[in-house]
């Protein structure tokens, strides 16, 4: 029987890897993190789950002994933030080359100096490069049913692509809701058991993680690519299959609200997207023809999608919590521009750059970031392409 | 997955998820450096000892029957055996 | 313990040829050795050094993972677990890393993994620099010894610091058994690997690797060198069994250390008072070593 327990958004990513059986745990704490692994530690400790557990000195080491055991063929689980996530950057190349299914919980915090220990999205959207799937949560049962999700999409021989489930720091993984905790058995029959693609084996010698001549190896990264091109249906499908089974949905690449009849649309990911969701319904009480567009997975950006579910509205809001210095813009608006590149008649498209190092964001500024879209659906132009959310919005 | 190390692909979908060979493969290819010149036994001298065969670096050396063999194709030509060999049975012997 | 004889060693190559090593290699004939005394089931670790550039090509004929230069430990922590996870017995878990790997950036992970008691082999395969990258100091570089950042010569002195004692720190982790080797005392070395994996816990093995183009000496004296390295003291051959130091190896003459450096290029820069100053030091750290071993006898 599914139970509801009140737990915080860290619990609820322990539960959601309690309930996909990892063989192999091995993760080092971190602010705001710390609470997965000593939940996780907790479970076997009291014998509710078989996993071993690697006490790891270090991230970058955290992740290598994780492509280590996923590479002798066991499911594995891993989870960092902010600074854990940069030191272990190379090994998050090696995860994603070496095209292991690993699923690691990434607990979003701001890169310092300045230092902080609050939320932003930055941490892993610095890593956008390195070839993980990466999947937006905003709330605590979303992040328990992700992670379920992001096993099943990894491990799918379509995919074999290693998965950071995000979520923001003390926002969500601090904050207590009501969970359904689903039956392990179901999980059980939506997640089968894990079958390696490759492994170390004494009684099948191989060579793991060699060399690639100049002729072959983009070859591989355009493979790696397509498979990540692919695991844009294979999430949708997991997805779909998941709310069939367990009836309840977050979206499979996003999720829109209100954006069929919409004139102009904020897009967001995380935690920001329920607040922005109460905006949205109070300047529809208005007359303000406004929709919420939660983009979930942020790589695979979904492109194809995004572009034909907005092609009709007249301007996106861009809300996001990170921004590339040196480039103009967040990265959610630069893929979300690119999408739109040469499309006649596409939406404007704004950017908001709001809420890194723990700032708050609060209706009313969401509220002036809705409105500001909607004059730029209504006028054809925006006041400025990029604007940070500072404090100074008139 | 075959012995051989493939070289060449029709295309790059051919490729497998990431680069994979057979462990051991090496020992296909040759690599007839004889750096110091080929080492010549003298199986009267010899004595046995196996001392050749202990401290080739590449285990090109075997010993069948009471004679040392030595694989040339795969000898680098360090000199190590006839350095070792207590009677001085291996002479390097240049082109 | 009965020693091991060579009529005893099998047959069997788990170390194959057909490598683009040097001729002469001193880290591939300790490959070769450990390999043939573990057996095929074996998983293999390495991380960039000499060592990988053969194996990752196909030289190991049992299983391998090359991960990153500072992984090492991990690697063999992650392994390890995961094949309990699985209930697989009796394979070996051994890495294979130069001393770079094991001294400088890869000491975090190796002192850690030696911390949380993996029951695994580490051997360091010691040609005393970063030999894969043209010959770079590492700090188990020796004292005095030349290479391409710490050049010897009018100006220069060669490395100034001591060569780190990694035997001696892993004996302070406790680990249940950490020994030096040389691959110039072939038996001894593969009785000393033999015996790691006997014992259940984390096994620390550090064994001398010549280089001739990095040490500069000709290919055919490696196993030589490797042996005059232990008969002059320069590198004592020991092993430290639940925190007892154990000689393995005492010379009974034991020869100048100058016969030792002036066999290689990289010491060429050395004067007549630096040879003194060297042979002193052999000899305190001998003292110092025995005075180890008597205190563990007690």
């Amino acid at each position: 029987m599914p139970v509801s327990r009140f737990i915080d958004g860290n619990a609820a990513a322990a539960y959601g890897v309690k309930l996909c059986r990892p063989d192999v745990v091995c993760a080092y704490p971190i602010t705001p993190q710390t609470p997965i692994v000593e939940y996780i530690a907790d479970f076997i400790a009291r014998g509710e789950m078989a996993s071993k557990y690697i006490t790891i000195e270090g991230e970058h080491s955290a992740m290598m002994a994780t492509v280590a055991a996923a590479s002798t063929g066991v499911r594995t689980f891993t989870a960092t933030s902010s600074q854990g996530l940069a030191y272990m950057q190379e090994g998050l190349f090696y995860a994603a080359g070496s095209r292991l299914p690993i699923v690691m919980a990434v607990v979003n915090r701001s890169m310092g100096p300045p230092w902080t220990i609050l939320a932003g999205h930055d941490d892993a959207i610095a890593q956008r490069d390195t070839g993980w799937i990466q999947l937006y949560c905003g709330s605590g049962q979303e992040i328990l049913d992700t992670v379920i999700q992001a096993y099943r999409v990894a491990e799918d021989e379509r995919v074999l692509i290693p998965i950071m489930v995000c979520f923001e720091g003390f926002v969500t993984s601090h904050c207590y809701e009501q969970v359904i905790i689903p039956d392990q058995e179901e999980v059980d029959s939506f997640l089968p058991p894990y079958k390696p693609p490759y492994k170390l084996d004494v009684e099948d010698p191989m060579i793991l993680t060699t060399f690639a001549p100049p002729i072959h190896w983009m070859g591989y990264k355009k493979k790696h690519d397509e498979a990540m091109e692919a695991a844009r249906k294979v999430i949708a499908e997991a997805e779909a299959e998941y709310a069939e089974r367990f009836g309840r949905s977050h979206g499979g690449l996003f999720q829109a609200y209100r954006c069929d009849d919409a004139e102009a649309v904020v897009l967001t990911m995380g935690s920001l997207a329920s607040t922005t969701k109460v905006v949205i319904n109070k300047l529809r009480e208005l007359g303000f023809r406004l929709g919420l567009l939660k983009l979930k997975s942020f790589r695979p950006f979904p492109r194809e999608e995004l572009k034909q579910l907005l092609g009709n509205v007249k301007a996106v809001g861009v809300l996001e919590r990170n921004y590339s210095v040196g480039g103009w813009g967040g990265a959610v608006f630069l893929e979300l521009r690119s999408a739109f590149y040469k499309v006649a008649d596409g939406p404007r498209i704004l950017n908001f750059v709001a809420g890194m190092g723990g700032r708050d964001v609060t209706p009313l500024e969401i509220e002036a970031v809705a409105k500001k879209t909607l004059r730029a659906a209504q006028e054809g132009k925006g006041e400025r392409e990029v604007e940070w959310l500072l404090g100074e919005i008139g | 997955m075959s012995d051989k190390l493939k070289l060449k692909y029709e295309s790059y979908r051919e490729l497998p998820i990431t680069p994979l060979i057979k462990a051991g493969v090496s020992r296909l290819v040759e690599t007839p450096w004889h750096l110091h010149g080929k080492p010549q036994v003298n199986q009267a001298k010899c004595i046995g000892c196996r001392l050749c065969w202990l401290y080739c670096p590449e285990g090109v050396i075997a010993v069948k029957n009471g004679e040392v063999e030595v694989d040339y194709a795969r000898c680098k030509g360090c000199g190590i055996c006839a350095n070792e060999c207590p009677v001085k049975a291996i002479t390097m012997v240049l082109r | 313990m009965a020693h091991l004889t060579i009529e005893e060693l099998p047959s069997e190559e788990y170390y194959m040829p057909g490598n683009a090593l040097c001729a002469g290699c001193g880290e591939s004939l300790a490959m070769r050795l450990a390999l043939k005394i573990l057996g095929w089931r074996t998983i293999v670790i390495t991380v960039p050094g000499c060592m990988s550039a053969a194996l990752i090509m196909g030289a190991s004929a049992v299983p391998l993972l090359v991960g990153p230069f500072a992984s090492g430990g991990a690697l063999l922590s992650g392994v390890e677990t995961a094949l309990e996870a699985k209930g697989v017995k009796d394979v070996n878990v051994v890495a294979f890393i130069g001393d770079g790997g094991t001294a400088d950036i890869g000491l975090q992970a190796l002192s850690a993994m030696v911390e949380r008691g993996h029951n695994v082999i580490y051997i360091c395969l010691d040609n005393e620099a970063y030999m894969n990258t043209g010959g770079q100091r590492s700090g188990a570089t020796p004292l005095r010894a030349a290479t391409t950042t710490t050049p010897g010569g009018r100006l220069f002195r060669g490395k100034l610091q001591p060569k780190k004692n990694i035997p001696l720190i892993m004996a302070d982790h406790e680990a249940p058994y950490v020994a030096t080797a040389s691959i110039g005392f072939a038996l001894d070395y593969m009785e000393k690997v033999k015996k790691a994996a006997d014992i259940r816990g984390p096994k620390y093995i550090q064994v001398l690797c010549p280089c001739p183009v990095g040490w500069g000496y000709h290919e055919s004296k490696t196993v030589e060198l490797a042996r005059l390295a232990v008969a002059t003291r320069v590198w004592p051959l020991y092993e430290v069994e639940k925190g007892r130091l154990k000689i393995t190896y005492e010379p009974r003459t034991p020869k100048p250390v100058r016969e030792y450096l002036r066999a290689q290029r990289r010491f060429d820069h050395l004067t007549e008072e630096d040879l003194a100053e060297l042979q002193k030091l052999v000899d305190e750290g001998w003292a110092e070593l025995k005075l180890k071993a008597r205190s563990a006898e007690e």
